[in-house]
């Protein structure tokens, strides 16, 4: 189906599922209960796990295929998101065409990045690319200022008149698709549970599963397989009559083009950008995504850009205020160690939560997630197949 | 005129000449042989045939074409290729994966951005590579991780992925090297095959004489850096000059 293996496209299904569904599956708690701060399903968070899903799908196009390190992602990111906003400014408020320059002027971007960092490979290739991503920061920070309003950076004003667009004197313009509002949501009451479907979300989450896709045919493709060979052995591949450079540099500039693709996303759901979109702790965070996730796994990326961002908006709202409430029950003294004990991991403190499940992930899942989903299979099918006494019911986990 | 021609090429390393002088001229659809100590500079000599090295002076014709200055996946492309001393493959990939990416470079050149194409509908490149698998008895491990493989599996999945190249000229540095011994008259069966069969011109490093005579129809004896004697397999057995640099190093 779609030109893909029972198994992908099984898993492009079951993506699907959830994404569709995600606004319900998300909310598991009631509001206003005790337990609904651990909530995801509103519009905010929902985009951001898809947006930075297709960040590290396509980090690790380039990082798990050819285990090409780059640290400087984000300034794709970051410029995605400026030809974006620009493309919303003069041309249309519609996000699609403001998606493809993203797209367009990453992929350049990347193309000039990646031509001059792939002249060196390991940690030399990691700093070149951080360097340059340092430089487009301090560049969209200072000097670029006419171009990316400097510290503020940009945001659509009253005086924006796009010439595809007919907003009236004043009017701030609103991102949409063909007239639909990015920002226009449907509630649903359903006893005590509320569900938001925002249509931002969705076309987010639709423009995920095509980068997915995607994402899985170039792993399936001969292409894909030459990328697993210079991850492999470069000179093997260079006695073979086969040049690993442009394979190497196609491989940047679709995983650029990836993060381009994000970036105008993010545009398009919340219409402003500013240079810390590309400060080097953004590149890293799509590497803690790609490799908690599961390096060079479909799924995995997508799997660890949810968890980030979850404990990022999550973890960190709990106060000690919540804590108290919680262990409430405990006696006084008691209560109070408990809160002292758990305070450094909570609220600003959600990095530490983030590095210490980072670190139990490295060394004892070095497979990420994924691996650590692959071993419950495992186990349960061992149990099943001891169960019924035969071999038959062998699993093949999903990627 | 052979179709590799080597003329007076010279590398040093640092203070160490590893080759003098070196002259070698290799027939179309022969087995050449070179020979000689540890250290000799034989595998240095495959390296600047190839575009490893790049020697200090001298030329490397092939085909009546220089390679030298050439980067080494256009030497492969016209037409040369190279098993080496320690087997190097895609060791993260599938025996069949390893069998299939010469299979692509053959047909499609240097680079190729076929991204959106499926490996499942690239049958003739699958046939091609089962073929050749199944040729050098490897098609059972078809889908095998080549890391897990046995080192003499290791070779001869290599050998078999320059073989499917249809190479010009197939440039082997000790192919049997730590094969045991019926692996060792596998390989040698497997060589006397493509060089009847296919008609590969071969040029051949090997300690193991008991390979060299079964193959090679002209023997270079290298030694110290330089070319001893070139000769038939017949007169290289009694040559005294050989028996001196080489005794006691070819005793196994
Ligand atoms: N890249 C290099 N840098 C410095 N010295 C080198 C290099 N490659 C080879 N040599 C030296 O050149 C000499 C010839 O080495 P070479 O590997 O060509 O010998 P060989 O004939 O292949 O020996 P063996 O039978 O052990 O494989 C040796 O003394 C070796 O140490
Ligand atoms: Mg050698």
């Amino acid at each position: 189906m779609l030109g893909l293996g029972k198994k992908d496209f099984s898993l492009l299904m079951l993506v699907l599922v959830l994404t569709m569904l995600a606004p319900f599956i998300l909310n598991p708690f009631p509001e206003g209960s005790g337990m609904a701060q651990f909530n995801a399903g509103y519009p905010d968070l929902m985009q951001r796990f898809v947006i930075f899903g297709i960040f590290a799908i396509g980090f690790n196009i380039l990082f798990g295929l050819t285990g090409y390190l780059s640290f400087g992602h984000a300034a794709f990111l970051g410029v995605g998101s400026y030809a974006a906003i620009w493309m919303m400014k003069l041309v249309s408020l519609n996000v699609i065409p403001a998606m493809i320059m993203g797209v367009i002027f990453a992929g350049l971007f990347a193309l000039v990045v990646g031509f001059i960092s792939l002249r060196r490979s390991g940690i030399y290739f990691s700093i070149l690319t951080l360097a340059f991503a340092q430089m487009s920061y301090a560049l969209a920070y200072s000097v670029l200022t006419p171009i990316t309003g400097g510290e503020t950076g940009l945001q659509l004003k009253s005086t924006d008149n796009p010439i595809l667009s007919n907003l009236a004197e004043g009017e701030i313009g609103r991102a949409s698709l063909f007239g639909l509002d990015m920002r226009a949501s449907i509630e649903l009451e359903m006893g005590n549970w509320l569900f938001t479907l925002n249509m931002g979300y969705y076309v987010a989450a639709f423009v995920m599963l095509i980068a997915f896709y995607i994402a899985i045919r170039i792993f399936r493709s001969p292409f894909g397989v030459m990328l697993r060979a210079v991850k492999s052995n470069q000179n093997r591949m260079n006695y073979t009559g086969l040049n690993p450079r442009p394979y190497t540099l196609a491989a940047f500039v679709i995983s650029g083009m990836y993060a381009g693709l994000a970036g105008g996303l993010m545009v398009a759901m919340d219409t402003q950008v500013g240079p810390e979109r590309m400060f080097w702790t953004a590149s890293g965070e799509v590497v803690l995504m790609t490799i908690l996730g599961g390096v060079g796994t479909l799924i995995g990326p997508v799997l660890g850009a949810g968890l980030i961002k979850y404990m990022e908006n999550i973890i960190s709202k709990i106060n000690s205020d919540i804590l108290h409430t919680w262990f409430a029950f405990l006696p006084d003294g008691l209560e109070d160690l408990v809160v002292t004990l758990i305070y450094p991991f909570i609220g600003k403190g959600w990095h530490l939560t983030l590095g210490i499940v980072f670190m139990l992930v490295v060394i004892f899942l070095p497979g990420g997630l994924v691996e650590g989903g692959q071993r419950i299979a495992r186990l349960f099918g061992k149990r099943r197949k001891s169960e019924d006494g035969s071999s038959a019911g062998k699993t093949t986990p999903a990627e | 005129m052979g179709i590799l021609e080597v003329k007076g090429v010279n590398k040093r390393f640092g203070g160490l000449q590893a080759l003098g002088d070196v002259n070698l001229s290799v027939q179309e659809q022969t087995v050449h042989a070179i020979i000689g100590p540890n250290g000799a500079g034989k595998s240095t000599l495959l390296n600047c045939l190839v575009g490893k090295l790049i020697p200090d002076s001298g030329s490397v014709m092939f085909d009546n074409q220089s390679v030298l200055g050439r980067k080494p996946h256009e030497i492969n492309q016209m037409g040369i290729s190279r098993v080496f001393q320690t087997p190097e493959i895609f060791t993260d990939l599938t025996v069949l994966e390893n069998m299939m990416i010469p299979c692509f470079a053959k047909r499609d050149g240097a680079f190729r951005l076929h991204a959106l194409e499926s490996l499942g509908h690239e049958k003739g490149i699958r046939e091609m590579a089962e073929t050749m698998l199944e040729e050098v008895n490897m098609l059972d491990k078809r889908n095998a991780h080549a890391g897990s493989l046995s080192r003499g599996d290791k070779r001869r999945l290599e050998m078999a992925m320059c073989l499917v190249q249809e190479p010009r000229l197939l440039l082997l540095d000790e192919p049997t090297a730590g094969m045991a011994r019926a692996d060792t008259n596998n390989t040698i069966d497997l060589l006397k095959e493509i060089k009847e069969k296919r008609k590969i011109t071969m040029a051949i490093i090997e300690h193991d004489m008991h390979v060299v005579f079964s193959l090679a129809e002209r023997i270079t004896v290298l030694a110290q850096g330089t070319p001893l004697v070139e000769d038939t397999p017949d007169n290289i057995k009694g040559h005294p000059k050989v028996k001196e640099a080489y005794l006691g190093e070819a005793a196994h």
